[in-house]
């Protein structure tokens, strides 16, 4: 067990070095900053003073090292589009993503995993053929088109919800949510739908298809020839043994919620991380691209790592597997 | 008797490659699977209109000359309040033919997709193959980068990609390098498929006798991988690039509508859609709609294909 997890975080943090690695090419050997900061009418003095100032003057190695110095404390230098620091810029834009991702993330997993119990439960009923028919149509639609169509009807044609930004936010400490207004709330519902669909028929095809799995299995058989009542055969013996590769995915899936959350924050010119990560890829902002990079990276591999021991804790087989020394 | 002779006296002539491929089980499941059939008739369809856009296409929406502002925002069907020209698909604000710079942004779309995934697939195969037939070093670095790139969601690296790459190409040659430089994120972003597939395949393969014969006869590594294991493991590869087709189409469209993609000037489905967004809440619904529509008729008439493709390759199902 120990071993098991002690080389998953050797992986992990093989990943991180990675990343990083790739994060301070970026910012040694794409565009020039001086160019995409000063414009065209620039004098040499400016040049030289801008190159000092970001530190672009010192040899390849120290910069590198700087860099790591810096990544560690989550300090990513300017903006070269803003002008401030990177860090600050995120940490503002932070709670859009974290509250749009929290929601829609929610969404996905009760809907999903409710949907998916009654697909497999009614499995012959019509609504259960008409759910599962609508779940496939919803699989091949960009998120982007889910976005736009959501827009159409609710914001255009009815009316009832608006189609950009984040409503009234109130801010508690350094902490901005949307969650204490009215208008805030009615602005989280486009994105948040947007956002968790793809993840909810994602989950509710894998609950339904691992209950059907788990409701051939004899015990279930034995179950119901004792008597039990239906309803505690389903919740209390088949979901509990469905439970864990739905874990597993839905933690996989936390990951990117996160990136998706990009294309939706897009659609719905919602200010959160990834509209900014957008927006510094359009303007060649490599300090903000570098930081979303390693952020997400260390969200990635934190999640992964945590879905993994989860897996293992929760999953006694697996761990009586190992231990044995079988494999 | 005399039936059994006949081949001694006159050999069989073998059946026509058309007449075996039509007799294939391929062909007949085909036939059998409506759905396969109307997909296929429709990515067939799509590709012809984005082929022949210049022949078939009314107007070149490319060109100033032929586009009169006058027929701003025309509604489909319907004729020009000034001018009285009449547009299938409506026109955009600049007058331009809808229907027009759909045939031509599929070219883009297409040209796009197949390319990515004609990328994605050569790396992906390649590196699949020397991972599964060489094993050792070279198979442990070529599988931590694609573990390290397959943490991370395939849409996200190809913009990192798309990002870095724009940044390494000088301000004035930003829009005409676009389309190339999405083709190559695209394609980066989506080679770990197939390498995983080819070296599973490979590693299954390579132990068959016929690998250990032609090793035996002295025959190369790189002629072994090429010319006797390659064929064998091309059945999942196939599916796998219709499959990223299809996903490689939304790829490029997402990208685009995001605006980090193909550039107005060379619109992409997507860049359409991205256009249209714009007049959706003034009312001119078509300037959206039919890109958006063409989009979704060839994605998902591509993925269906692709499903049947892998339903029908697969020996267990049969």
């Amino acid at each position: 067990m120990l071993a098991y997890i002690i080389r998953r975080v050797g992986q992990s943090i093989l990943v991180l070095l990675f990343t990083g690695l790739v994060a301070f090419s970026m910012f040694s050997f794409v565009g020039d900053p001086i160019d995409n900061m000063l414009g065209q009418e620039r004098t040499q003095a400016d040049v030289e003073r801008l190159r000092t100032e970001l530190g672009l003057d010192r040899p390849f190695v120290v910069q590198y090292y700087k860099f790591l110095e810096q990544a560690v404390q989550g300090n990513f230098g300017l903006s070269y589009r803003q002008g401030r620091p990177v860090g600050e810029i995120l940490l503002e834009r932070a709670p859009a993503t974290l509250e749009l991702a929290f929601v829609s993330g929610l969404l996905a997993l009760v809907g999903g995993i409710g949907l998916g119990i009654f697909t497999a439960i009614r499995r012959q009923g019509w609504a259960a053929n008409v759910i599962m028919t609508v779940s496939l149509i919803g699989v091949s639609l960009p998120t982007f088109l889910i976005g736009i169509l959501l827009i159409y009807l609710f914001s255009v044609e009815l009316g009832w919800l608006p189609s950009f930004g984040r409503g009234e936010v109130t801010q508690i400490g350094g902490w901005s949510t949307g969650f204490l207004t009215a208008s805030g709330l009615k602005a989280l519902i486009l994105p948040a739908i947007t956002l968790g669909l793809y993840q909810m028929t994602l989950i509710m095809r894998l609950v339904r298809t691992e209950m059907l799995e788990v409701l051939r299995m004899d015990y279930i058989r034995f179950a119901r020839a004792r008597g039990i009542r239906e309803r505690a055969i389903n919740f209390r013996h088949a979901l509990k043994n469905t439970l864990v590769p739905v874990i597993t995915i839905t933690g996989l899936q936390l990951g990117s919620i996160i990136a998706f959350a990009i294309i939706t924050e897009t659609v719905f010119q919602w200010p959160g991380v990834g509209l900014l990560f957008i927006n510094a890829i359009q303007f060649v902002d490599i300090p903000v691209m570098a930081a979303y990079l390693m952020m997400i990276s260390v969200m990635f591999v934190g999640i992964n790592l945590i879905v993994d021991m989860l897996y293992f804790a929760i999953d006694p087989r697996l761990r009586v597997d190992r231990t044995a020394g079988g494999h | 008797m005399a039936e059994t002779d006949m081949p001694s006296d006159a050999p069989i002539r073998p059946p026509s490659r058309i007449k075996r491929a039509w007799e294939s089980d391929l062909a007949w499941s085909f036939r059998h699977t409506p759905v396969a059939m109307i997909s296929a008739f429709v990515v067939t369809l799509l590709v012809l209109a984005a082929l022949l856009a210049p022949l078939i296409a009314p107007h070149n929406p490319f060109d100033p000359a032929t586009l009169n502002l006058m027929n701003g925002f025309t509604p489909p069907g319907e004729a020009n309040a000034f001018t009285g020209d009449s547009f299938l698909m409506g026109t955009d604000d600049q007058g331009r033919d809808v229907f027009s710079t759909i045939l031509y942004g599929m070219r883009i779309s297409l040209f796009v997709g197949f390319s990515a995934v004609l990328l994605a697939l050569v790396i992906g195969v390649v590196l699949g193959l020397l991972a599964g037939y060489l094993g050792g070093w070279t198979e442990t670095i070529i599988m931590r980068v694609a573990d390290v790139q397959l943490t991370f969601p395939a849409i996200l690296v190809a913009m990192l990609i798309f990002g870095i790459a724009k940044g390494i190409t000088p301000p004035e040659y930003r829009d005409q390098m676009a389309i190339w430089v999405l083709i190559l994120a695209i394609g980066l972003s989506d080679w770990v498929q197939f390498a995983r597939v080819v070296r599973g395949a490979t590693l299954v393969e390579k132990s068959r006798e016929y690998v250990q014969a032609a090793r035996l006869i002295g025959r190369s590594p790189f002629s072994i991988m090429i010319r006797h294991i390659l064929p064998n493991v091309l059945n999942p590869v196939l599916v796998i690039a219709t499959i990223s087709l299809a996903l490689a189409i939304i790829a490029e469209a997402t990208l685009s509508f995001l605006g980090v993609g193909a550039p107005p000037t060379k619109p992409s489905l997507g860049t359409l859609i991205r256009i249209g967004q714009e007049f959706m809440f003034s009312g001119e619904w078509w300037i959206l709609f039919f890109p958006a529509l063409t989009l979704l008729a060839l994605a998902l008439s591509i993925n269906l294909l692709g499903d049947w493709l892998r339903d029908a390759l697969n020996p267990k199902l049969r």
